[in-house]
């Protein structure tokens, strides 16, 4: 695969909102877990094995004297919505040949919100484009974690609240797919599924029923959904034209769709 | 004194439990060159529901009855969502947001 340097470009671009706040929060990760002890390369190695920002930042506590077993199990619960973002990324990854599996192991919430969408920009090879937006957003958190462990203690800024920006990214990604497509179901499902699962079974516990929920509603509503997505449907034909690479295609080719909801929908404001 | 065995142990056993969640999926359903039907159609349709999930697993510690009652996370919300809806620029609505949320939870609340 060649990578041409529009293509860094595009990702760079795609990347750099996503690249400035995991470097702060790297940094906060690496000055908690010097704080424990553990230095520069130990952040380093944990940003490798496990990169998961959350699931690292649990783990701090269970580092001296956790139990493997609990801890193992403690990281499945928290990581769990991967399943649910993996899933999504099968067909699209599909004929990405051996890079799919550091496309699949480097698959971050945010690496996630980028790429599902498929707004690879015009003129940019998509597999390099993927697997650049993937490349920067892991290396952004390991640099920053490693700063933190290394320098963290002579920064006097207060980062409190930074992690707002991940918030505001999904909230931005969110309010374009929903100007994007006529069918808001799916979305609504998220919110509304996940809140409840949240009231009801508390913080910790709330991601898996939560996810049961929606891939079974999303199951059952199929004929429904693709009924309705008539858009989706003649996209798909014009996927089928270049040698059934669905997905593909179908994410860039808004087509007239997009002009036409694009205008009435004020009232997402509403969310 | 740190047992340094023992913590790289936690880390590689976190790694593995993470890791799984992420191939898992692949290996069960992405093996076959063809993919299913059922999960081209889940592929199409999750990442709406997924940003949605995402968004309250942001908030999951936000109360509305405790503390400042998600005055903050409500204010800068409803700017990151006018904003983005006035320019249709990422970045400027991420940063105008996080900037706000900051001040609002540093100075204000």
């Amino acid at each position: 695969m060649k990578i041409t340097k529009r293509d860094v470009a595009a990702a760079f671009q795609t990347s750099l909102p996503i690249m400035v706040t995991f470097v702060v929060l790297g940094t906060g990760y690496g000055i908690v877990m010097e704080k424990h002890g553990f230095g520069p390369l130990w952040s380093v190695l944990s940003g490798i094995l496990i990169f998961s920002g959350t699931v690292q930042f649990v783990s701090v506590s269970m580092l001296s004297g956790g139990n493997i077993l609990m801890a193992a199990f403690t990281a499945f619960m928290v990581a769990a919505r991967h399943i649910f973002f993996s899933i999504s990324m099968i067909g699209r990854y599909q004929r990405e040949g051996k890079r799919k599996w550091y496309l699949f192991y480097a698959l971050c919430d945010e690496t996630y919100a980028m790429l599902s969408r498929d707004e690879t920009p015009e003129g940019v090879n998509e597999s390099a484009y993927r697997l650049l937006v993937t490349l920067f957003d892991q290396s952004s958190w390991i640099i920053g974690s490693f700063l933190g462990g290394w320098i963290g203690s002579f920064l006097t800024f207060d980062s409190t609240g930074i992690d707002f920006a991940m918030t505001a990214l999904f909230t931005t990604v969110f309010i374009q797919q929903w100007m994007d497509t006529k069918n808001h179901f799916p979305a609504i499902l998220g919110i509304t599924a996940t809140l409840l699962c949240r009231l009801i079974f508390g913080r910790d516990l709330f991601l898996i029923p939560a996810m049961i929920i929606m891939l079974a509603t999303l199951i059952a509503m199929r004929s429904r959904i693709e009924e309705e997505g008539k858009g989706v449907e003649t996209e798909a034909v014009c996927g089928e034209g270049r040698g059934g690479e669905i997905e593909e295609v179908c994410g860039q080719g808004h087509g007239g769709e997009t002009e036409e909801f694009a205008d009435n929908d004020g009232r997402t404001s509403k969310e | 004194m740190i047992d340094y065995t023992h913590a790289f142990l936690i880390i590689l056993a976190m790694g593995v439990a993470t890791l799984a969640t992420r191939i898992a999926p692949v290996l069960i359903f992405g093996r076959d060159r063809k993919v299913p039907d059922l999960i081209l159609y889940l592929g199409k349709v999750m990442p709406y529901t997924a940003m949605g999930l995402l968004i309250i697993y942001c908030l999951k510690d936000v109360s509305v009855l405790e503390g400042s009652h998600a005055l903050p996370e409500g204010i800068a919300l409803a700017v990151v969502i006018a904003s983005y809806i006035w320019k249709r620029n990422t970045i400027f609505s991420v940063v105008l947001g996080t900037v706000l949320y900051m001040v609002l939870v540093q100075v204000v609340f």
